[in-house]
């Protein structure tokens, strides 16, 4: 009784009675406070986290697919994109978080977040598109050209066809990345997964929160990824025929 | 009234096969990559007529698959010219040309990602064909190579002789009036390789397009070819003449070495027992040895070899025609009995 009477110990519940026994007991895992907070607290953190995703995701895309064709076509793009997505990649999150809020113009915002959950994307997505692109067998490229097929028609019918299980499976990981590290952007952009298990961390003995929603997270991860690879089968047939 | 007016060379084909063919000729043709001293071809010259089989056959570095290549303009020529129905390719868009030109190499290079129709009908969607008419030319050539339960399957669900006939039908889908071929068999098991080639001469038959057909296969290029280019090192024509010619008279000792010691044998096997003047029956212990006359002279030889050097009695169906001796085999280069080819009963057989 004395823990209570010196300050609410426990988030978002009010009042008293038989409702919060869970909570009042410290338990770890409290199912109550899950469905009472599920549409205030919860939904609303997974559809910003979802956001947050795709937004990092979609711009990543473009930027890593650009370069991968820039690099496929004039060789010596690739090392110095390779140099800086790689240094990008190795800047751990939280000093990356921190270093970019400093930037004039950012601050705490989601286009903070956004920037650093991007350049998180660079290195894994480039890397797979080009590694596909070049993976085109030689004798199919050569068929296509003694066709008569011109090298803008190569790309999209041929070569991008054909890199699309490579350039798929980059697309997966980086997803999965960025579901990951959108959590601690809370700390610069308090939205998301990310805000609840950030009040659960700061607060000494409520867990719910952080157990909920990193479980979200994983699970968020999880169906993205499995979306995706439906996406792949249902774009490249010909990659599961038996051979 | 004329059609759209297409960027096309020749005239626009009905979409069945053996339309037409065009002369081809290459003039004093030259080519030195850009790191390299020596030209891989030097001042070469051949003319192939409409509907003819020409073999480019040499040892490795002789410059048959530049030469082919430079054809359809997938590498740049140096100097010299080649011209295609009297027309300079270096006077065409390269990529209309290609288009237009039938293409199969070695490795064949299927799209992994189309199916076998879509495969086949690459070209005719490039020269802009409606889909009726696609529809009907990709039955009309699974139909051709025999293989019209394919169609919707994927390349790494075909055998390699498929894939191989599949290519072949590809690169006849525009019906271009010249077929380049880089090595078509060259991956395949020998078995398959004979039947390949078996077929590819009574399409060739049916079809009388003018073929460029490289092989480093003195053989193969024996078998399929009216005419032989034989490339020596660093792409000089060593000698140019119909497999007959070539076997009979080596124009020099490159030749002689390159086309084996058993040339004259070869040159046997270039011929079936109906073109040589038979022994009379009269007289000769046959026992009960028989070959057809569809036989050709190499493989009689050989039977009367095995046979202990006895003669063998020739029949046309039930009808006994004549009798083969080993005397007979001797005369048979010596008197020149032998006259030209007969490509065409071979690939009528």
């Amino acid at each position: 009784m004395i823990v209570f009477a010196n300050g609410p110990v426990i988030p978002n519940f009010g009042g008293g009675g038989s409702t919060f026994a869970c909570e009042r007991a410290n338990r770890l895992f409290c199912p109550n406070w899950v469905s009472q907070n599920w549409s205030s607290v919860l939904w609303p953190a997974l559809r910003q986290h979802i956001v947050l995703t795709v937004i990092a995701v979609v711009i990543g895309f473009a930027i890593s697919t650009a370069l991968a064709l820039l690099a496929y076509r004039r060789g010596w793009v690739e090392r110095p994109v390779v140099i800086v997505t790689s240094i990008l990649y190795t800047i751990p999150s939280l000093a990356l978080f921190e270093l970019l809020v400093g930037v004039p113009g950012l601050g705490l915002s989601r286009t903070t977040a956004e920037v650093a959950l991007v350049s998180y994307t660079l290195l894994i997505m480039f890397r797979n598109t080009l590694t596909g692109l070049r993976e085109v067998p030689a004798e199919v490229r050569d068929a296509a050209a003694g066709m008569g097929m011109g090298s803008m028609r190569t790309l999209l019918r041929v070569d991008l066809p054909l890199a699309l299980p490579a350039i798929i499976a980059g697309v997966r990981i980086a997803t999965v990345t960025v579901i990951s590290l959108a959590t601690v952007a809370a700390l610069i952009d308090d939205e998301g997964l990310g805000a609840p298990i950030l009040q659960a961390i700061s607060n000494e003995v409520f867990k719910t929160e952080l157990i909920v929603a990193g479980g979200m997270a994983i699970a968020l991860a999880l169906l993205a990824d499995g979306l995706l690879v439906l996406l792949q089968r249902a774009l490249t047939p010909w990659a599961r025929v038996h051979q | 009234m004329a059609q759209t007016e297409g960027p096309s060379a020749y005239p626009q084909a009905p979409p069945s096969a053996g339309s037409q063919a065009a002369t081809l000729e290459l003039r004093d043709v030259t080519k030195v990559y850009p790191d390299q001293e020596q030209p891989a071809l030097s001042h070469l010259n051949l003319k192939v007529d409409a509907g003819q089989v020409c073999v480019l056959v040499g040892p490795s570095g002789s410059g048959k698959t530049t030469a082919m290549r430079l054809i359809n303009r997938m590498i740049p020529l140096s100097g010299g010219d080649i011209l295609i129905g009297g027309r300079s390719v270096l006077k065409r868009d390269p990529v209309e040309l290609r288009r237009e030109t039938g293409y199969v190499i070695q490795q064949i290079g299927l799209f992994p990602h189309l199916n076998v129709n879509e495969n086949i009908a690459t070209v005719p969607r490039l020269l802009g064909w409606d889909r009726s008419r696609i529809a009907a030319r990709v039955r009309e050539l699974l139909e051709l190579i025999g293989l019209q339960e394919i169609g919707k399957r994927y390349p790494a669900q075909l055998s390699g002789g498929q894939r191989q006939r599949v290519g072949v039908a590809r690169a006849l889908a525009g019906d271009p009036p010249l077929l380049l071929m880089d090595e078509p068999f060259g991956a395949i098991d020998p078995i398959n390789r004979n039947r390949l080639q078996d077929e590819f001469m009574r399409l060739q038959h049916r079809l009388r397009k003018t073929v460029v057909f490289v092989t480093h296969d003195i053989d193969e290029g024996i078998k399929l070819g009216d005419r032989i280019a034989i490339l020596r090192e660093r792409g000089t024509l060593a000698q140019y003449d119909t497999p007959a010619e070539i076997l009979t008279e080596p124009a020099d000792e490159f030749v002689a070495q390159f086309v084996g010691t058993d040339r004259a044998l070869k040159r046997l096997g270039l011929e079936t027992l109906a073109g040589v003047k038979l022994v009379e029956l009269n007289g000769i212990d046959v026992g009960d040895r028989r070959v057809p006359i569809t036989t050709t002279v190499r493989d009689a030889l050989s039977q009367v070899l095995a046979a202990g050097g006895a003669a063998l009695a020739v029949v046309d169906g039930e009808e006994t025609v004549g009798a083969v001796t080993l005397e007979l085999f001797g005369g048979l280069l010596r008197d020149g009995t032998l006259n030209g080819t007969q490509s065409e009963e071979r690939a009528a057989r």
